[in-house]
């Protein structure tokens, strides 16, 4: 139920803050989605959307985290299993 | 798909999961709250990439499982009337009630609608003037800003024939009447990631201070959810207490702001009971006295009936992560996804439809080796 998944921001329309609708694209399947609470999300812009409903905007440096996190596990790995 | 397929290598889960190995030196007993979660780990086999001292229990984490017997009854009787379109999301259909479920009732000429959204029924409501369009609004903090603007939209609307069945329930009263419950075993939280989008996790420091359980905020693909096993056990390894968040990408400390202030504006918090588990104070959410023209139960009059759960459902027990779903007896044999005696077999997110989806084979080995 708290399914929510990213797609990519193609288009904007309406006006109003909380009337704001974004064109959301899911690797090619691209669904309408309220923008109302993303109010700085832009053309562009990964969105994780739930029941049509952008929830947040997705932090791409962020998102690098847990993988410069894990080279640095593998290569202090290979550091401890080198002979000294 | 971006953001997804990086986070399901198998490589680098691997990775993690020695390190997990490396770490541990004791049993640990760790609750993943979310549904979504649950099914990840029973789907992607996580669980099987831990040492044995790692045992992960399944939370109430499922919406559609822990609404109560009472609301399902309430929707069944509204989905039955002549003169109305009840919207729904689909895993409800199937929840039994104490009769029937909402399935049977379309069969028999109900109009049931499956919405993907609620801002659905708001449009369902404009097109059918002459209908009254009911929603049930189940879920957790992360549905309720849609329901929320769905509600509000009807008031700008002037919609006079929309209202909601409410039954929204919120996750951490729930957290820490588990952790008050004398046969409770765990000693970390997976904190749902999704959830936290919403409502950031400044809620969490008490609990864990109060309990001195550590809570990760973890996402829901494999690599998220072994980072966020990890993080807790360093965390219980080296007796801290601590909120963490592993899921930086969706989640920051006072969530999404724009999303909390529409809930705050449309609903208010009151007490709520959860299906198999009981009454939780402060743990759900109803329309505000603003908006009580759009409450379902006020407009239809409807009855609130105290009604018993069926006694060879463990869905209470599993909810509280007392049981795994294969150590109940009707478990694959006198309840399956066609024939559910409980919710957490219905649902997308439920425990033992995880269970009887991924595990059903395995499922009496595995009873009998516990």
């Amino acid at each position: 139920m708290c399914l929510a998944i990213p797609g990519i921001i193609r288009s904007i329309s309406g006006d109003e803050p909380l009337a704001r609708m974004g064109k959301v694209d899911f690797s090619g399947v691209i669904k309408q989605a309220s923008l109302a609470c993303v109010p700085d999300a832009k053309v562009g812009d990964y969105v994780i959307v739930h029941v049509g409903f952008a929830l947040g905007k997705v932090d791409e440096e962020e998102a690098q985290k847990i993988f410069e996190y894990l080279k640095t596990m593998g290569e202090l790995g290979e550091l401890e299993g080198k002979p000294a | 798909m971006r953001f997804l397929d990086e986070y399901r290598d198998a490589g680098l889960a691997q990775k993690l999961a020695a390190e997990i190995h490396r770490v541990t030196t004791r049993p640990w007993t760790i609750m993943e709250v979310c549904g979504g979660q649950t099914h990840a780990i029973v789907k992607f086999g996580i669980d099987e990439l831990l040492p044995r001292q790692i045992e992960l229990v399944h939370g109430p984490g499922c919406p559609v499982c822990v609404t109560p017997l009472e609301a399902i009854d309430q929707a069944l009787e509204i989905a039955a009337k002549p003169d109305v379109i009840f919207a729904s999301f689909g895993d409800m259909l199937r929840v039994p009630g104490s009769t029937t479920d909402l399935l049977s009732v379309k069969a028999q000429g109900g109009d049931v609608r499956i919405v993907y959204s609620p801002l659905d029924a708001v449009r369902l409501a404009e097109q059918n003037p002459g209908m009254e369009v009911v929603f049930f609004a189940v879920g957790f903090e992360t549905t309720a800003p849609a329901t929320a603007l769905a509600v509000f939209q009807a008031a700008q609307k002037k919609l006079g024939n929309f209202s909601m069945l409410v039954a929204h329930v919120l996750v951490p009263p729930a957290i820490g009447a588990l952790m008050s419950s004398p046969g409770c075993r765990v000693q970390a939280f997976l904190a749902a990631g999704h959830v936290c989008t919403v409502m950031g996790f400044g809620e969490y420091f008490p609990l864990a201070e109060k309990y001195r359980v550590p809570m990760v905020v973890t996402g829901f693909e494999p690599l998220d959810i072994l980072h966020g096993v990890l993080l807790a056990v360093r965390q219980l390894e080296s007796g801290r207490a601590e909120v963490e968040n592993q899921y930086s990408r969706a989640v920051r400390r006072e969530g999404n702001q724009p999303a909390q202030a529409l809930i705050k504006n449309v609903f208010q918090v009151v007490p709520r009971k959860w299906r198999g588990v009981g009454e939780i104070p402060l743990s759900g959410l109803a329309l505000a006295d603003g908006y009580a023209a759009f409450d379902t139960g006020k407009k239809f009059g409807l009855a609130v009936r105290q009604v018993d759960e069926p006694a060879e459902c463990l869905a209470g027990l599993i909810l509280q992560g007392l049981k795994k779903p294969h150590e109940c007896p009707a478990f694959g044999a006198k309840c399956t996804p066609e024939r559910p005696l409980g919710a957490p077999m219905v649902s997308g997110e439920g425990a033992c439809a995880a269970y009887y989806r991924y595990r059903r084979h395995g499922a009496r080995e595995m009873a009998g080796a516990k």
